[in-house]
């Protein structure tokens, strides 16, 4: 299944926040969403996966989710968003619920999905006693287990120290290697978009627009730390960014 | 570097985290007792001004033993129960709707607001001619004593659950009910149970007040007859039934905490 975004436009009491976004999200690949803090990055996200309705344009579904879907557009958000007074087993098991299936065919999945994210050891764990990137590897667990057409990822690696992104970083470009999911991932750290995207959407600074979209055919498996081809294209998209930016940083102290 | 004079970077931390001292609550409670009967033994304290807490200990022992205690305890156990319960059931879900829904809130928050500071007590003639001087009248002051605090605690705990979590929900396709029975209520718990810690204090006080009229076994018609007649070990007998009754409350929601708490960090 893939997705269109069609001409979107969206603003909030009269403020433009996205311009005519116009964007394809296809089956199987990883696309990035980069652009300075504020241009409306998470709004995007959030009309994509149907949390929010847009000014104008729309988002268009193309074909049918694949069998054994269910929940087609999926979040993983960046504070993480697990429910605190549940067991990691309990979490993952969450999105499943909606979907009336039988009990052991719910504890299968979720002890694959479990088995899958290296968390089967900390299955009866609560949130509080994990580290962030527990936490996230977590939430990524329970984005997986209902087997969604396309992940929508949120800044996923934001709260985290660099060493546990680069862990985390590792663990996702595996999990797509082993098996490819759909997945637009927001991002402002350009390492980030450069190491998981399969193309980056740079945006401006708000009203969001969609300044270039620069793909990157390496397959991930073989993106490895400092990689020079990845470093030129890292410091091309920074060269875009960069006036947006400062610009972006004033607008806010004006504000 | 010459030498100078060196001396320890002096410490100012420390301090405003209170901890739990074990018996440090007994001791004071004994302290003071054993204060009391000093003084009513030596003179110093009239019998007119306190009693001695030997003595209230006896006319405790005597209720005990003649079988008036729970004769006066069942009835109020009872009407403290059934009315807290009815008020904290119509609270909470009162309060839930008032955090979830636009108009409840718009329309009842200033009703509560408004129900709240009256003391229910000035309303006992009121329920009595609603609800028959009978046990109906009982039930209603301390259910309708239960519930504005339950329904201010309850609203304000809904409006504390962590709105992403929500938005989580809906992004797996949980359904309305399903979201509020496993974000919105757990989510809203910490602070539904401290409310409950003083909406049950307010039933154990109105449960004296409901006692005033047409009452003749429980704890407040014992010691408003007490103290009618300025019987003070009497009336001192049935205070500390009610301080015993406000600490066990306490306990059991200190221990219902623990038990659906224990996520919280
Ligand atoms: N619910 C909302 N109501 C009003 N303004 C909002 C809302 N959500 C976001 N905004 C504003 O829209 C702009 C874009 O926000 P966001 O999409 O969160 O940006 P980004 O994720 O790229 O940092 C910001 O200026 C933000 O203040
Ligand atoms: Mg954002």
């Amino acid at each position: 299944m893939d997705l269109r975004v069609e001409g979107l436009s969206h603003a909030y009491d009269g403020m433009a926040v996205l311009d005519g976004i116009d964007l394809d999200i296809a089956t199987g690949r990883i696309l990035c969403l980069v652009g300075p803090s504020g241009c409306g990055k998470s709004t995007l996200l959030r009309i994509i996966g149907g949390l929010e309705r847009p000014v104008s344009g729309q988002v268009m579904q193309l074909g049918t989710p694949p069998e054994g879907c269910l929940n087609p557009l999926t979040y993983v958000f960046q504070d993480f968003a697990l429910l605190p007074w549940r067991s990691v087993a309990g979490n993952v098991r969450l999105g499943l619920e909606a979907h009336g299936l039988p009990e052991a065919r719910m504890a299968e999945i979720v002890s694959d999905v479990l088995a899958r994210t290296n968390l089967s050891d900390f299955a009866e764990a609560l949130p509080k006693q994990l580290s962030g990137g527990m936490k996230q590897r977590v939430a990524i667990a329970r984005a997986l287990a209902v087997n969604p057409a396309v992940m929508l990822l949120d800044e996923p690696l934001s709260a985290l120290d660099a060493q546990t992104r680069e862990l985390l970083m590792e663990d996702l470009v595996s999990l797509w290697t082993r098996a490819p999911f759909t997945a637009v991932y927001v991002t402002h750290n350009l390492a980030e978009a450069v190491r998981l995207g399969h193309s980056i959407a740079v945006l401006s600074r708000r009203p969001g627009r969609i300044r270039e979209i620069v793909h990157i055919d390496k397959p991930l498996a073989d993106r490895i730390h400092m990689d020079a081809e990845l470093e030129s294209t890292q410091e091309h998209l920074w060269n875009l960014m960069r006036e947006e930016a400062r610009a972006a940083d004033a607008e806010l102290l004006n504000a | 570097m010459p030498e100078t004079h060196a001396q320890p970077v002096p410490f100012r931390g420390g301090g405003f985290r209170p901890v739990a001292i074990r018996g440090a609550g007994l001791a004071v409670f004994a302290s003071l007792l054993i204060l009391t009967e000093w003084g009513t033994r030596s003179g110093w304290i009239s019998a007119l001004t306190l009693p001695r807490p030997s003595d209230v200990v006896k006319t405790f022992g005597e209720l005990w033993s003649t079988g008036m205690l729970f004769k006066h305890l069942v009835p109020s156990l009872t009407r403290l129960v059934v009315g807290a319960s009815i008020g904290v059931t119509l609270g909470v879900s009162t309060g839930i709707l008032i955090g979830l829904f636009s108009y409840v809130r718009s329309g009842l928050v200033p009703l509560v607001a408004a129900l709240f500071p009256i003391p229910k007590i000035a309303l006992l003639p009121l329920f009595v001619i609603w609800f028959g001087i009978d046990e109906g009248s009982k039930y209603a002051l301390i259910a309708f004593g239960t519930f504005t605090p339950t329904v201010v605690a309850t609203y304000g705990a809904v409006d504390n659950v962590d709105r992403t979590l929500i938005r989580m929900g809906q992004s797996f396709g949980m359904g309305w009910f399903a979201i509020v029975r496993k974000i919105v209520l757990p989510g809203a718990m910490p602070g539904i149970l401290s409310g409950l810690r003083i909406s049950l204090a307010i039933g154990i006080i109105l449960l004296v007040a409901a006692e005033m009229l047409g009452a003749e076994y429980g704890i407040g018609a014992y010691i408003l007859e007490a103290g009618a007649l300025y019987d003070l070990e009497r009336l001192f007998a049935g205070v500390v039934i009610l301080s015993a009754l406000g600490i066990l409350v306490s306990t059991v929601i200190g221990a219902i905490e623990k038990r659906l708490l224990n996520w919280r960090t």
